[in-house]
C-alpha cells in the first residue's frame, strides 16, 4: 500500500522541478514545459487526496478526479494559447529567448 | 473792488512778444513789427490810465482793484491764484513802466532802425514789459517772483543782444549770475515769510494781502535764533540789492551798458532796477517792524549813493557815467526806504525814471549822431549840431543835479530832509553824493556839448540830429522831468501834496517833526551844494580846462583808484570768481581722490568678499548638494540591480520568500 505522503512527496518533487524549470530556463517553450509539470503536480495532489478521502464523506467522492480532469483540459487550452503567443513572439522578435524579448526596458 | 480788465496790462505785451518773435522774421514786414510792439505797450498804458481813473474814483479806504484770473498752485493747504492787484502804489509803478516804456519803444523804432535782428529786439523788449508788469501788479510774493525772474531773464537777453562780441555776452552772464545771488536771497526771504506765517497762524499763503493782515504774528517768531522778520526782510533786501544794483551786488549794472542804449534807458535805469525799491515799499508793513533791517537798508543806500557818485566822476564812457549815476540814485531810493520814507523813495523812483530815461535816450541820440562813439573825451561842441538833444539833455541834467523847479530837486530834497530827521550823518553822506552828482553830470554835459569838437573829421562830417521818433520821446520825457516833481512840494511851500496823500493808503507816510524853517534851510543847503557842483564843473571843463589833468596827476593815486572803480571788479574776480574756481578744483580733487578712492576701495573689498563667498559656495554648498546627488545616484545604482525586468528573477525571489515563510510557519506550528 502506497502511503499518501509518498504521493505528496512526488507531487512536491514535480512542483519543485516545474518551478525550477520556470525559473532557470530561458527558452519560452521550456518555461511552458515547467508550467505543465506544475499542473501535473497539482493534479496528482488532487487525485491523491481524493483517493484517501474517508468513506464517511460520500459527497466528496471522486471530486479530486473531476478537478484533475479540469486541470488537464485547462492545461491543454493554456498550452494552446501560450504556444500561440510564443509563435507570435517569435514572428515579431525572431527569437523565443526570454532575455531578448524586452521592449519596456529603457 | 474786483474788476476784469487788469490782466490785459501784462498780457497784451506778452502776446505781442510771442507774435513778433515767432512771426516777425518771416511773415511780418519790418514796419509792422514796431507798430505791433509799440501799440501793445500803448494798449497797456491806456488800460492802466483807465484803471487809474477807476481807482481814483473809489473812496480812500477801499482804494484798490483786484483781478483774479485762475487758481495757479493748488497744493494741500496752499492755494495761490494768478491775481493782479492795483493799488495806489502799483498804479504809480504801472503808469511809469507803461508810460516810459511806451516812449522808449517809440524811440527804439528809430534807434534800432539799422538793426538786422529788429524783431528779436522788440520781442525781448515786449517780453520785458510783460514781466515787469507782472512783477508790479502781482498780488502774491510768488507771482511777483515770476516777474522778478522774468525781468532778470529779459535783462540778460538784452544786455547780450549783440552776443557776437564776447564782452557783451560776458556782461549778460555777469548780470544774470549776480542777479541770481540776489534772487536766492529773495527766495529765502519769501519762504521764511511763508513758513513763519504758516506755522504761526496755519494760513499757508504767499499773498501780500494775507501777510499784511497778519503782519503782527511775525513779532515773536524766530528762525535759527534770529527774529524771523529781521531775517526775512534782510534776505529780501539781499534780493533787492541784486536787482537794484546796490553794494555789494552793483557790479553788474555798469557792465549792463553793453546792451542797446534804449534797453539801458528802460531796464537799467527807469524800470527794472527800481524793482527792489518797489518791493521794499510794497512790503513796507514788514520792513517797518524790522528796525535793524531798515538801518542796514539806509546805510547801504547812503554808501552806494556816495561810492557810485565818486566812481562816476572819473568815467569817460558816456553810458558808464550814467550807469554809476543810476546806481547812485538807486542808493538814494534805498536811503529813503531805510529811513522809513517809502513814499519819498517811490517819488524819487518816479522822477528818476523820467530824467534818467531821458538822459539815456539823449546819450543814445548822441551816440547815434557820433556814429557809435561813446567816449566823452572824443566829443564836444555838439550843442549847435544836435540842438534838440542838447536842450532835453540839459533839462535832464538840471533835474538830476537837483535844480528847482525840476523834478529831481523835489524828490532828492524830500529824501535828504527825511534822512536828516533820522540821522544827520546819513544826510551829510547824501549831500556829498548830491554835490558829486551835480559835478559829474555837468562834467558830462560840458564835455559832450560844449567846447571844441574833438572827434575825427569823418565822424564830425556825419553828425546829424536824430529822427522825429527819437526826438519826440525826448521832448515828452523832458516835459515830465520838469513837471514830474510838482506833485509833492516841500511842506514849507504849500502848493501840492498829492503824491504822499495818494500813497497814504499803501505805505506809511511819516511827516517829519522838524520845523519848516529847518527844512527850508536844508533845501537851500542842497541847492547851494548843487550850485557848487555845477560851478566847479564849469570851472574845470569850460574855463580852466587844464585843471582836471593837473589834479589827476597831482593826486594820481586817488584818481586811479576812482577811475578803476576801487578795483571792486578785480577784487570780486580774485575773491569770488577765482575762489569759486579754486573751490571747484578742490572739489574735483576731493571727488577724484577721496570719493572715487572710497568707491573703488569699497568695490575692491567687495570683490574680495565675493571671492570668499564664491569659494565657499562652490565648495561647501555646492559640495553638499552634489554629495547628496551622488549618494542618491549611487544608491540608485545599487537598487537598480534588483529590478532586472526578468519575471523569472522576481518569481525566484517570490518562491524563495514563500519557501522561507512556509518554513518559519511550519517550524512554529510544529514548535507549538
Amino acid at each position: 500500500m502506497v502511503s499518501l505522503s509518498s504521493y505528496l512527496l512526488l507531487g512536491a518533487f514535480l512542483f519543485a522541478a516545474g518551478l525550477a524549470c520556470i525559473l532557470i530556463r530561458r527558452n519560452m517553450i521550456q518555461v511552458l514545459m515547467g508550467v505543465e509539470l506544475i499542473f501535473n503536480a497539482a493534479a496528482l495532489n488532487f487525485v491523491a487526496f481524493s483517493h484517501f478521502t474517508p468513506s464517511s464523506l460520500p459527497q466528496l467522492a471522486l471530486s479530486g478526479q473531476v478537478v484533475a480532469l479540469f486541470i488537464i483540459v485547462l492545461a491543454a487550452s493554456e498550452a494552446c494559447v501560450a504556444l500561440a503567443l510564443v509563435l507570435s513572439v517569435f514572428r515579431v522578435f525572431g527569437t523565443v529567448h526570454i532575455d531578448q524579448v524586452g521592449e519596456l526596458r529603457g | 473792488m474786483e474788476v476784469n480788465y487788469l490782466w490785459l496790462i501784462p498780457l497784451v505785451p506778452l502776446v505781442s512778444s510771442a507774435v513778433i518773435r515767432f512771426l516777425g522774421k518771416k511773415v511780418l514786414p519790418r514796419s509792422l513789427v514796431h507798430l505791433i510792439a509799440c501799440s501793445s505797450v500803448f494798449v497797456s498804458f491806456s488800460v492802466t490810465v483807465y484803471a487809474f481813473f477807476a481807482l481814483k474814483g473809489l473812496p480812500e479806504e477801499q482804494r484798490y482793484l483786484t483781478n483774479g484770473l485762475f487758481p495757479w498752485l493748488d497744493v494741500g493747504m496752499l492755494q495761490t491764484w494768478i491775481r493782479f492787484h492795483f493799488d495806489p502804489l502799483s498804479a504809480v509803478m504801472t503808469l511809469v513802466v507803461t508810460g516810459v516804456g511806451f516812449l522808449i519803444h517809440l524811440y527804439s523804432a528809430g534807434y534800432m532802425s539799422h538793426e538786422k535782428e529788429y524783431e528779436r529786439y522788440f520781442a525781448y523788449l515786449n517780453l520785458f514789459m510783460a514781466m515787469m508788469l507782472i512783477l508790479v501788479l502781482a498780488d502774491s510774493l510768488i507771482l511777483m517772483f515770476v516777474g522778478w525772474e522774468g525781468v532778470g531773464l529779459c535783462s540778460y537777453l538784452l544786455i547780450g543782444f549783440w552776443f557776437g562780441i564776447k564782452e557783451n555776452a560776458d556782461a549778460g552772464k555777469k548780470a544774470f549770475i549776480v542777479n541770481r545771488i540776489g534772487d536766492f536771497g529773495f527766495i529765502l526771504g519769501m519762504l521764511t515769510l511763508f513758513w513763519t506765517l504758516g506755522l504761526e497762524t496755519n494760513l499757508w499763503s504767499f499773498d501780500i494781502s494775507v501777510l499784511r493782515n497778519h503782519a503782527d504774528v511775525f513779532s515773536n517768531a524766530t528762525v535759527f535764533g534770529v527774529p524771523a522778520l529781521t531775517f526775512a526782510t534782510l534776505m529780501l533786501f539781499v534780493g533787492a540789492t541784486g536787482k537794484s544794483a546796490q553794494i555789494p551786488l552793483y557790479v553788474w549794472l555798469p557792465d549792463a551798458m553793453a546792451g542797446p542804449t534804449p534797453v539801458s534807458a528802460l531796464i537799467h535805469a527807469a524800470t527794472m532796477v527800481t524793482a527792489g525799491v518797489y518791493m521794499i515799499a510794497r512790503l513796507s508793513f514788514l520792513f517797518d517792524q524790522a528796525p535793524f533791517t531798515l538801518n542796514i537798508v539806509a546805510c547801504v543806500g547812503a554808501a552806494t549813493a556816495f561810492f557810485a557818485a565818486t566812481i562816476g566822476v572819473a568815467q569817460n564812457d558816456i553810458k558808464k557815467v550814467l550807469a554809476y549815476s543810476t546806481v547812485s540814485q538807486l542808493g538814494y531810493m534805498f536811503l529813503a526806504c531805510g529811513v522809513g520814507a517809502y513814499a519819498s523813495g517811490i517819488f524819487h523812483l518816479m522822477t528818476h525814471a523820467f530824467f534818467k530815461a531821458l538822459l539815456f535816450l539823449g546819450a543814445g541820440s548822441v551816440i547815434h549822431a557820433m556814429s557809435g562813439e561813446q567816449d566823452i573825451r572824443k566829443m564836444g561842441g555838439l550843442r549847435k549840431k544836435i540842438p534838440h538833444t542838447y536842450r532835453t539833455f540839459l533839462i535832464a541834467t538840471l533835474a538830476i543835479a537837483g535844480v528847482p523847479p525840476l523834478a529831481g530837486f523835489f524828490s532828492k530834497d524830500e529824501i535828504l530832509w527825511q534822512a536828516w530827521n533820522q540821522n544827520p550823518v546819513l544826510w551829510l553822506v547824501a549831500v556829498v553824493a548830491a554835490l558829486l552828482t551835480a559835478f559829474y553830470m555837468f562834467r558830462l554835459l560840458f564835455l559832450t556839448f560844449f567846447g571844441e569838437c574833438r572827434a575825427n573829421e569823418e565822424v564830425k562830417h556825419h553828425i546829424h540830429e536824430s529822427p522825429l521818433t527819437m526826438i519826440l520821446p525826448l521832448m515828452i520825457l523832458a516835459g515830465l522831468s520838469v513837471v514830474g516833481g510838482w506833485v509833492w512840494w516841500p511842506s514849507f511851500i504849500p502848493i501840492s501834496q498829492i503824491f504822499p496823500h495818494w500813497l497814504e493808503t499803501v505805505v506809511v507816510v511819516n511827516h517829519p517833526h522838524g520845523s519848516h524853517s529847518l527844512e527850508a534851510i536844508l533845501a537851500f543847503a542842497s541847492l547851494a551844494v548843487a550850485g557848487a557842483g555845477i560851478y566847479v564843473a564849469y570851472q574845470f571843463y569850460c574855463v580852466r580846462t587844464e585843471l582836471p589833468n593837473f589834479l589827476a596827476t597831482r593826486w594820481s593815486g586817488v584818481y586811479r583808484l576812482i577811475q578803476n572803480k576801487y578795483w571792486v571788479d578785480e577784487i570780486y574776480e580774485r575773491v569770488f570768481v577765482n575762489g569759486t574756481k579754486r573751490l571747484s578744483q578742490a572739489c574735483f580733487w576731493f571727488d577724484s581722490k577721496i570719493v572715487d578712492g572710497m568707491v573703488n576701495g569699497a568695490s575692491r573689498t567687495l570683490r574680495i568678499l565675493v571671492l570668499f563667498d564664491g569659494t565657499f559656495d562652490r565648495w561647501v554648498v555646492d559640495g553638499l548638494v552634489n554629495f547628496m546627488g551622488h549618494q542618491t545616484a549611487a544608491l540608485g545604482r545599487q537598487v537598480r540591480r534588483l529590478q532586472t525586468g526578468q519575471i523569472q528573477t522576481y518569481l525566484g525571489a517570490l518562491a524563495i520568500a514563500l519557501a522561507a515563510i512556509s518554513l518559519v510557519w511550519v517550524s512554529r506550528t510544529i514548535g507549538s
